[in-house]
């Protein structure tokens, strides 16, 4: 164990970007409270394939790729000795896709964690990271996808029902490179989570999906931050969210930059959010800054409602019950972004825990 | 052998100006085999008819019958007047995300079926239900009215008829929206359904031109909220001669 020695400016709730999380609930990863375990929890679930390596590296061999004001991310790096490392070498396509997991995790000690993923030039992969089990976890996680490569990146929240995940999903995305991000929340007690992308050079792009399912006492926080710092880049942004029992709560914050050298620029982002019942909260905010005028596309949209009457109806009206009318439509909702995960088992898994979820908050 | 009787209905809606009546005591009786036409002005009720009859939660029932086989069809939810065996084909049917018309039509008939149809007699019963409307094959992997034609719509809604075999059909202005060649596509099916598993059907028109294909035994015609003048097919005639004016002003 190791207390950090240096003075960080411990957030007080009232900050912008704290002001919807409850900091109580973090167990203390954000004021230098929680009691740190040298743990590693993330290991490779998929046998060798070549191209593909991932070992756990000297942090001073590592260095971390981006900037980040966030006071976890800037304690985690004061923290973490070692870096767990996936690279993906230049020029290699990964057909099936690498699997991560972190399931040996505890919820009396906090892992305080960085992970680096690699993918080198013209290389393509996709990789899913299989979060499950108990967790008090600060994650510091990188991505760069080199020029000419793409990257899939899966990662699901299936966390046991105490667990706490504070993570910053990090990509930058070099020259006519690609890098795609499907989130899914479904699991855990606070689950706070920074997708965040940077453009390299022009031609890049990005795609962030992401679905979260809150019920009573869960919150779950998504908060984009996609910075356009250069031309002819393009950005899609697309979460789904919905909440069921009471006080179940979560956050999305979409923010996209698009700073004056950015000219050329294509983004949208949109945000919809499904209230199954009374006594839920979804916060939705995106916002676009927007530094040049010589840009392709900017735009967003945001929607929080409650199930539609006419679909339940048509439903019915075809001798399906009314849960099996709300189950359906919730699937529906999901499925857009589901889908895309393309592994029919993990799809048909995170459904039925969307199911169980549904059925047990009885919304 | 079966009977719908709706006896002196009542129906109104609220609005911001309080409720409003809809319908004022509607009478009428379908059997199983029988085709009866109801016929009227655009805002006469016709709609709230079928919509009342099927459940719709916006509607108010405020008096009257409504019996299936001597059920209380008013007293059912309405997935239970669907098993009960009633069906309604809708007028603007609801798109529903996400959800593809192959897994929207299984469990619809694994609902009224009581138990999931056999998957390998199921996938031909799916196709050829399309293949007899005309419709491609990749329609199954659609989602549920998103973005089909108005014409899709309308063929999705009779497959659905169809495969669902109900006892009672109300069709809501299944022709509304339709070119000739789909019209015929549609009617043909309406028959077929009908033939096969003796359905009796209503028929909610606007116009006459659907009852050149699809005969009826009984036309109603709807004014002002009730049925104000009922005969045979030849009544469509005269319909199709004088329009509705003499109803609307009466």
């Amino acid at each position: 164990m190791t207390t950090l020695t240096t003075n960080y400016l411990t957030p007080t709730g009232r900050e912008e970007a704290w002001r919807f999380t409850p900091l109580k609930r973090l167990g203390g990863l954000h004021d230098g409270t929680a009691v740190i375990a040298d743990r590693h929890s993330l290991t490779l679930g998929s046998g060798n394939v070549a191209g593909v390596s991932f070992a756990l590296v000297s942090a001073s061999d590592a260095s971390p790729i981006s900037e980040s004001d966030d006071v976890i991310v800037a304690r985690i790096r004061d923290f973490a000795k070692e870096v767990s490392v996936l690279t993906i070498a230049a020029n290699t396509e990964v057909a099936e896709p690498i699997f991560l997991k972190r399931s040996a995790g505890a919820l009396d000690t906090a892992e305080f964690s960085r992970v680096l993923i690699r993918v080198e030039n013209h290389a393509r992969a996709t990789v899913i990271i299989e979060n499950s089990g108990d967790t008090h976890l600060a994650e510091d996680l990188e991505i760069s996808v080199a020029p000419g490569a793409s990257l899939t990146l899966v990662s699901l929240q299936e966390w046991g029902g105490k667990s706490i995940h504070a993570g910053r999903q990090h990509a930058v995305v070099d020259r006519d490179a690609s890098f795609k991000s499907i989130i899914v929340t479904i699991g855990g007690s606070l689950v706070r989570l920074l997708p965040t992308v940077e453009f390299a050079a022009p031609g890049a792009s990005c795609e962030l999906l992401g679905v979260y399912f809150a019920t009573s006492g869960q919150f779950f926080e998504h908060r984009m931050f996609v910075d356009h710092k250069v031309p002819n880049a393009k950005s899609r942004v697309n979460y789904k969210g919905a909440l069921a029992g009471d006080q179940a709560h979560t956050v999305w914050i979409g923010d996209v930059f698009i700073r004056a050298a950015a000219e050329g620029t294509d983004t949208y982002e949109l945000n919809r959010n499904l209230l199954l019942s009374d006594g839920a909260r979804a916060d939705s905010v995106p916002n676009l800054e927007i530094e040049t005028g010589e840009i392709v596309g900017a735009g967003h949209a945001s929607t929080t409602g409650r199930f539609d009457d006419e679909q339940l109806f048509y439903l019915m009206s075809r001798g399906i019950t009314l849960a099996d009318a709300r189950r359906l439509v919730v699937r529906g909702f999901f499925n857009e972004i589901v889908s895309e995960i393309g592994n029919e088992e993990i799809q048909t898994r995170l459904m039925d825990r969307i199911d169980s979820e549904l059925a047990k908050a009885g919304a | 052998m079966s009977t719908l009787e709706i006896r002196g209905l009542k129906v109104s809606v609220d609005t911001e100006n309080g409720a409003v009546e809809i319908l004022k005591g509607v009478d009428l009786t379908i059997k199983s085999g029988e085709t009866h036409a109801i016929m009227g002005p655009n805002g006469s009720g016709k709609s709230t008819l079928a919509y009342s009859i099927a459940g719709h939660p916006k509607y108010n029932i405020t008096g009257g019958t409504v019996t299936l086989d001597g059920a209380d069809v008013l007293e059912m939810t309405v997935d239970e007047r669907a098993k009960a065996g009633l069906f309604l084909a809708m007028q603007y049917p609801v798109e529903v995300p996400g959800v593809s018309v192959s897994n929207f039509l299984r469990t619809a008939a694994t609902a009224l079926r009581g138990e999931a149809p056999k998957l390998r007699t199921w996938v031909g019963e799916v196709k050829d239900a399309m293949q007899a409307l005309s419709m491609d094959p990749s329609f199954a992997q659609r989602n549920v009215n998103e973005g089909f034609s108005g014409g899709e719509k309308k063929r999705h809604e009779i497959m659905q008829l169809e495969l669902l075999k109900p006892k009672i059909a109300i069709l809501d202005e299944t022709d509304s929206g339709l070119d000739v060649d789909a019209l015929r596509i549609v009617s043909e099916g309406v028959n077929r359904a009908k033939e096969s598993n003796n359905i009796g059907v209503v028929l909610i028109t606007h116009y006459t031109r659907i009852l050149r294909y699809i005969k009826p035994d009984f036309v109603h015609v709807f004014a002002n909220g009730k049925i104000v003048e009922e005969g045979g097919p030849e009544l469509a005639d005269k319909l199709e001669a004088n329009g509705y004016a003499e109803y609307v002003t009466a």
